[in-house]
């Protein structure tokens, strides 16, 4: 049984986001690079659970991008995993980075491809749906049980105002988020353990861009709080009615 | 050339963010002039002709039983055999649990470009553009979709539903349907309470409320606007909320018309998830809480006292 994980670096939840060249890109100044919490709490744990249950697993850890993405997929090992590939290209767009990984998936035969269920940078939620659409194979997305018995995965998927659970045969892919796992921190055996684990470092094939980011925009600030006195609430809904028209 | 709306439905009912998708797939085609159609998979008790009010002149549905269920890689496939035959060259959907399962493998089967979580009209004057919210709502991309077919996924509550006059003839979609590979076991609805994501009013509590035996005024205050109940993320890792409560960046994203956020401080993480509100209300009993700098209304007070007088003070506008 072999599992790939996903994994995307993404700026800090705290981090100042700004463009620059004339709002055509992100501004990386000083902006300290983590690894997107659902790659990490959620799709990676729980392969490592997996793992852990069956030490026979395979699991191995993908990203795209160039070597300063090196960092991030290091410290992914550092949680566990045997080994990381690499694809070594500048990403495009989310089609162009599901591509990459597709090639090295079909190439690897993954039982199990599991990725988080978007990115807290580019939300795109949609690199998992490329990948599966890419290597024709069933998706589930936004899932936040799941649990393997042989080769039948039993997934429990949001839906509006509740979960549904999904009864699937392997291969899958699997969009993560809360609930899958509970957050690890990494220790100093694992940190030491994956400074020699092999991070593979591949080619990536051609492929064209759908779409292109033309420029970004920062929302208005907004007009400023108005404050109601805490024994006049009253006034609140008043204002919540008339001016507001909210209720 | 038309513009394909795919309109979601569950247990027999069209999906509330499926009229905010045509109301937006209307206004699309007739900005690059041409007609809009709905897509409809598997069977509904509504009544579909009805769709017309929303300004499509023909419903295509593939009332096959298997598709009641979402199998995203079927859905993909009927949706991406229908775009085909009916000659669409824009498909809109919306950016709700069903989207984020089908929206990329429609684009990567047809090779059409793909925009997800769009928060407005496109800007066709100078190619295709489509803005849309990233980085959690702190900012917006303009992106260009550069392939003939363009697939876009709209983010709920983003567009103001139009409802007018008329009737569409409803045509039967003639598709192969495999069997799915899917199957649903179970299906776990909160019963009574408003989902989440469709939501006009959200009512949220954090940590300020000290302990779950506190949600009651909460469910109360919910209860009387209709509102759906969220919460901050340490309130649901301590497991007094259950987890799909949790907004903000690493939870559920929500963009409703009204957020009210009780006890809740204000990180940069959770306002990642709730900045897209449009009217903020922020009730907190410290005056320098952030959340007051992405407010509209706030009240500076002790929500065990300011919660059940506003709850009062509701239920008397309502009776009136
Ligand atoms: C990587 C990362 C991701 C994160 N993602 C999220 C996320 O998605 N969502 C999220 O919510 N958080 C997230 N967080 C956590 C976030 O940083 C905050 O810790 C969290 O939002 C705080 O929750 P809170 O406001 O409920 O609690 P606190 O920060 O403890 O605030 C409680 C507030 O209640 C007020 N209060 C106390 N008593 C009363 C009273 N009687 N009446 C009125 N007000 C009262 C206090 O003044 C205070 O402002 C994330 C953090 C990290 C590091």
């Amino acid at each position: 049984m072999k599992i790939l994980v996903c994994i995307s670096k993404t700026p800090d939840t705290t981090s100042k986001i700004a463009f620059k060249n004339g709002n055509t890109q992100f501004d990386e100044a000083g902006v300290q690079w983590i690894l997107n919490p659902y790659d990490e709490w959620y799709a990676l744990v729980k392969a490592l659970e997996l793992k852990e249950k069956d030490p026979s697993i395979v699991l191995h850890l993908i990203t795209v991008g160039t070597a300063d993405c090196d960092p991030v997929i290091r410290k992914a090992l550092a949680l566990g995993g045997d080994e990381a590939i690499r694809v070594n290209t500048d990403s495009t767009d989310s089609y162009s980075i599901a591509v990459q990984i597709a090639a090295v998936a079909k190439e690897g035969g993954y039982d199990l491809i599991l990725t988080g269920k978007e990115t807290i940078d580019y939300n795109g939620a949609s690199v998992p749906g490329f990948i599966s659409e890419l290597l024709d194979i069933p998706y589930v997305s936004l899932a936040i049980k799941f649990e393997l018995n042989g080769s039948v995965a039993t997934i429990d998927r949001e839906i509006e105002g509740g979960e549904e659970v999904n009864e699937v045969a392997l291969p899958v892919v699997v969009g993560c988020q809360k609930g899958m796992a509970e957050q690890r921190i990494p220790n100093m055996r694992g940190i030491m353990a994956a400074r020699t684990k092999p991070l593979k470092v591949v080619a990536p094939i051609a492929v064209d861009a759908l779409t292109s980011v033309v420029n970004f925009e920062l929302p208005l600030a907004k007009a400023g709080v108005k404050l109601v006195a805490a024994d006049n609430v009253a006034e609140l809904v008043r204002l919540l009615h008339e001016e507001a028209k909210a209720i | 050339m038309c513009v394909l709306i795919f309109v979601d439905q569950t247990e027999g009912h069209i999906k509330k963010s499926s009229y905010e998708v045509l109301t937006y797939g209307v206004k699309l085609a007739a900005q690059i002039g041409t007609t809009a159609e709905a897509l409809l998979l598997g069977t509904v008790n509504d009544d579909l002709a009805a769709l017309g009010k929303y300004g499509v002149s023909k419903v295509h549905q593939a009332a096959n039983e298997t598709l009641n269920h979402l199998d995203a890689q079927l859905y993909a496939k009927v949706i991406a055999e229908a775009v085909q035959s009916i000659g669409a060259t824009v498909v809109v959907l919306s950016h709700n649990q069903t989207g984020k399962a089908i929206a990329a493998r429609i684009s990567a089967r047809l090779k059409a470009g793909l925009v997800t979580g769009a928060i407005a009209l496109p800007d066709t004057s100078n190619g295709f553009v489509v803005k849309r919210t990233v980085f959690s709502g702190k900012a917006f991309a303009n992106v260009n979709i550069v392939t003939p077919i363009k697939v876009i996924s709209l983010n709920p509550n983003s567009f103001h539903v139009a409802v007018g006059e008329g009737s569409a003839t409803v045509e039967s979609l003639n598709v192969t349907v495999d069997p799915s590979k899917i199957k649903v076991t179970a299906v776990n609805k909160v019963s009574g309470e408003v989902p989440l994501t469709e939501a006009d009013i959200v009512v949220s509590g954090g940590r300020g409320l000290k302990g779950p035996e506190n949600w009651g005024m909460i469910e109360d205050l919910a209860h009387e606007l209709h509102a759906a109940t969220a919460c901050s993320r340490p309130v649901a890792d301590s497991d007094w909320r259950p987890h799909h409560e949790h907004v903000g960046q690493t939870g559920v994203q929500i963009a409703p018309n009204l957020y009210i956020a009780i006890g809740i401080s204000g990180a940069i993480q959770h306002l990642a998830g709730v900045n897209r509100s449009k009217v903020i209300v922020v009730i907190n009993k410290d005056p320098e809480a952030p959340f007051f700098k992405a407010a509209d209304y706030g009240i500076v007070g002790d929500a065990f006292e300011v919660v059940p007088q506003l709850t009062a003070e509701i239920k008397k506008m309502h009776n009136n």
